[in-house]
């Protein structure tokens, strides 16, 4: 299983992005390999359709499982889509919610919003 | 001539100042570009005489055709598409009709088709004849109406402009093809800054341009500084009025009402001509 959370910085340790779509990067771990790695979202200084982009990313990473403290109604239209389960995070870093997640201490993500679309 | 007026904020008096120079002006023309709360129909008042519908081509993916290659969601530059593993998603408001998704798409997969995102009400007032530009609720961008509004006039029409407040993409489209730009202000600091941001908008557009002051109150006039500093023209000076207020209120026009008006209003349509006979 692939999971993705939006970060602040390149540093597993770090915290969870308070942002989806305009979070510079997504912290993706490989729970089968144990191995994770950073991906540059190219869609933090978008316009418009950032949350669109952002979705994709993950897609694109074939990420099952995302973690986010809140989301755009895009973006939760194309990780749904695509059957990614959404997930609130906790406190603690981007490691501790994967653990967190893997322990099923999660709960699911119902904070969508109606986006900040050109505010 | 093409007359466009405009300000930084709304409450200004744009409408009451582009219906009053409508009805001084002979067999004119009045286009509401503010789309998305147009008001010069409730003081020219008329029946509807036509609609015409405003409609945008948004591209539909047929599901079957697709074979998920993702060509056209890498080539969307607004973000408007997302590929899901299982479909293409087409977001509607974030497009803006390029038609390149179409062009690209290897599988022939996408057909643009078009998706009603307002209208164009026509109605006659005495001899003038107003185009309202309408946005329909929750939709983002009326930019596509303007051009139709714009459309609608011939270089031979007296045309006035009322367009949106602020400054932003709807009101360059608004004034592109504007003879001259009226600036209304009010006289507050708030209202001088506005001004600033209008008058920066139009300086842009290399229009030539001079200045309503609106709802004057004795000698303070931030705006009226504004002016004299970066050295415009100032048309008119129009009072703070109870009077004028209640005309507004009951859907008047002004310069129907009393003859002084009518003249002052005159003056301001002489001042123009002048300015752009140059």
């Amino acid at each position: 299983m692939i999971i993705g959370i939006p970060a602040d910085i390149e540093d597993m340790d770090g915290p969870v992005s308070g942002s989806f779509g305009r979070a510079p990067y997504y912290f993706i771990y490989d729970n089968e390999k144990k191995i994770g790695h950073f991906v540059q979202n190219t869609a933090a200084n978008a316009q418009g359709g950032a949350g669109v982009k952002a979705a994709q990313i993950l897609v694109d990473q074939k990420v099952e499982v995302a973690i986010s403290p809140q989301l755009g109604e895009n973006a939760a239209m194309v990780l749904r889509d695509a059957n990614i389960e959404l997930f609130m995070p906790e406190d603690g870093s981007l490691m501790d919610n994967v653990l967190l997640f893997k322990d099923g201490k999660l709960e699911q993500l119902n904070n969508i919003h109606e986006g900040f679309h050109k505010h | 001539m093409k007359i466009a007026v405009l300000s930084g904020k709304g409450g200004t008096g744009k409408t009451f100042v582009s219906t009053n120079l409508a009805r001084v002006i002979e067999s004119s023309i009045y286009l509401d570009c503010d789309v998305e709360e147009p008001n010069g129909h409730l003081f020219l008042r008329g029946p509807v005489l036509e609609t015409d519908p405003v409609a945008l081509p948004i591209p539909v993916v047929d599901d079957k055709l697709c074979d998920g290659c993702k060509k056209c969601v890498d080539f969307c530059q607004f973000n408007a598409l997302a590929y899901t593993g299982q479909r293409v998603i087409v977001f509607d408001k974030i497009c803006h009709s390029c038609g390149g998704c179409e062009i690209i798409c290897p599988q022939n997969a996408i057909k643009e088709i078009p998706r009603e995102i307002g209208k164009i009400e026509i109605r006659s007032y005495e001899d003038t004849r107003l185009y309202t530009g309408m946005l329909n609720t929750g939709e983002e961008s009326g930019t596509s109406i303007i051009g139709n509004l714009l459309q609608k006039v011939s270089e031979e029409d007296s045309v006035v402009i009322d367009c949106p407040p602020g400054s932003s993409c709807v009101v360059m489209d608004s004034i592109k093809d504007a003879d001259y730009c009226v600036l209304v202000a009010e006289p507050s600091i708030f209202g001088a800054h506005n001004l600033k941001m209008v008058h920066q908008l139009v300086k842009l557009f290399e229009k030539p341009l001079g200045v309503v002051l609106n709802k004057t109150l004795g000698d303070e006039n931030p705006s009226e500084d504004y002016c004299r500093e970066k050295g415009l023209d100032i048309l008119i000076r129009i009072p703070w009025s109870d009077e004028l207020g209640r005309y507004n209120a009951e859907g008047m026009i002004a310069a129907e009402q009393k003859g002084e008006y009518w003249q002052m209003f005159s003056d301001l349509l002489h001042r123009i001509k002048e300015e752009v006979k140059g």
